[in-house]
């Protein structure tokens, strides 16, 4: 065990770095809000007894859920434009697998989120007269949201790790500048140990920001 | 030709604000309702009664239709609800449900507050999602129907604060403030502790004296001969027998009302 860390050449590009961790936080921001947004409707669709929605979200969340998402994103970036004659960049390529990839966990999340209400809450809404958006939006999303702080951090974290991945397609992000680095500077420990640390400053503050929201959410009545 | 603006014409005449004809609801192949026929009078109080499986309360949720009937057909004034669609089953627009909703209010043996919302919001509710009311008319209505229950004091608290019976008296409330003209209890105090009962009974009786329409399933039987103007003995998904509280509850005709009343009578002391 004689080998000298040398993180000074390291540090003196961490310009590089900082450039890919931006489009990491873009590619996490964009995914993840769009995930959380389109999750519910898909899981809306999952949960709802009318055969052909139920049907096409039950198909989606289950390719997305069982293929790998590597293999999604390159599907993304070279198969779509040869099916579909559109070539997104690799940026909106990841992005667009990303964000399908997370909704189909979001979807399942919002599904059991809103089944775990009870039946006497619905019926409550309905009973004056609250129409099922309405019942949604005032009911039953506040109180299940809740519950579904931890599993949506869950998601958000995975999320977050998963976006290195894009590098395998050419997005510049943060694994793609390290990989880069390592292979110029011949420091490949060195970067990513850099790298690691990187990847926990960003995604630990989530962690507890979410444990702090989780917290109080349950002091508050329900 | 009848004078229908004379004082003497029996409330029957008058246009039924409710119409029941021919209900029948169904769970699968369990036939709940066999045929319901009911016409309530504005400011009538029935208490419905009947052992349990007797449909008593599927005839109430069929009423705002938190189920939907299997056939037959339910009109407020005159109007029907929905229409008749394959099988005899009605079919109604969500639209036409949510009127139907805010004209009747309901209820429900477990109050079904709103557990994220204090009790003032929870009152408030209704009038500023559903009538689209501004926040500060619908505190003051909400603040004056708290007052009628008797629960002013616990409107910044939550619901889980409470007692069932605080609770219950809550959710009498939060329908009144729709200002409904027909209001269905669906066994108010069948989940209250004994102790509880009084309070909920109470607010209720009150309500009675203000000439709402009301249709009340329970068993509290003293409270159904001291609050109703008509009382209905549900068997098997049938109206069995019906009359005055005097008629049913002191003098029943039919053997299988004499015989559900005699369970309740077991014990004296």
């Amino acid at each position: 065990m004689n080998y000298t860390f040398q993180f000074g050449e390291i540090l003196a590009n961490s310009d590089l770095l900082l450039r890919g961790l931006k489009l990491t936080i873009l590619l996490f921001a964009i995914a993840f809000s769009g995930a959380l947004v389109c999750g519910l409707f898909i899981g809306l669709a999952r949960g709802s007894a009318l055969r052909v929605p139920n049907l096409i979200a039950t198909a989606y969340i289950e390719i997305f859920r069982n293929t790998p998402v590597l293999v999604q994103l390159i599907w993304f970036y070279y198969a779509l434009p040869a099916l579909s004659g559109w070539q997104p960049s690799a940026f909106t390529a990841a992005a667009l697998g990303l964000f399908l990839n997370t909704s189909a966990y979001c979807a399942e999340i919002w599904r059991a989120g809103l089944q775990s209400l009870p039946a006497g809450q619905w019926e409550a809404g309905r009973a004056i007269g609250m129409s099922e958006w309405q019942l949604l939006r005032r009911v039953a999303v506040p109180q299940a949201f809740s519950r579904m702080v931890p599993a949506f951090t869950n998601r958000g974290v995975e999320l977050a790790k998963m976006t290195s991945i894009a590098s395998t397609i050419t997005v510049q992000e943060l694994m793609y500048e390290a990989k880069m680095l390592s292979t110029q500077t011949f420091l490949p420990l060195e970067t990513f140990t850099i790298v690691a640390v990187i990847y926990f400053v960003l995604i630990y503050p989530g962690t507890l920001a979410a444990y702090a929201l989780e917290r109080r959410l349950n002091s508050k009545g329900a | 030709m009848v004078d229908v603006t004379s004082a003497s014409v029996p409330p029957v005449l008058a246009p039924p604000v409710l119409a029941v004809e021919g209900l029948h609801k169904s769970f699968g192949s369990n036939e709940v309702l066999k045929g319901i026929d009911l016409k309530v009078a504005a400011g009538e109080r029935i208490a419905i009664l009947g052992s349990s499986g007797s449909g008593k309360s599927t005839l109430l949720r069929c009423i705002n239709f938190m189920e939907t009937p299997s056939a037959g057909r339910i009109a407020l004034d005159g109007t029907s609800i929905g229409v008749e669609g394959r099988g005899g089953a009605i079919t109604a627009r969500s639209g036409e449900l949510r009127r139907l909703r805010t004209r009747v209010g309901m209820i429900f043996q477990q109050f079904n507050l709103f557990p994220h919302m204090t009790v003032l919001e929870n009152v408030m509710e209704g009038p500023v999602t559903v009538k689209g009311m501004n926040r500060k008319e619908a505190r003051a209505t909400a603040q004056d129907y708290l007052k009628r229950v008797g629960l002013s004091d616990k409107a910044e608290q939550y619901p889980q604060r409470l007692s069932g019976g605080q609770q219950q008296r809550v959710a009498i409330a939060r329908a009144l403030a729709m200002e409904p003209e027909i209001l269905l209890f669906d066994e108010p105090t069948s989940s209250l502790d004994p102790e509880l009962v009084g309070e909920v009974l109470d607010v209720i009786l009150g309500l009675s004296k203000e000439g709402r329409t009301m249709l009340l399933v329970t068993h509290e039987l003293g409270f159904a001969y001291h609050f109703a103007t008509r009382v209905l003995f549900l068997h098997e998904g049938r109206i069995h027998e019906q009359g005055t509280p005097d008629e049913v509850l002191k003098n029943p005709r039919e053997e299988r009302t004499q015989a559900f009343l005699r369970r309740f009578s077991a014990f004296h002391f």
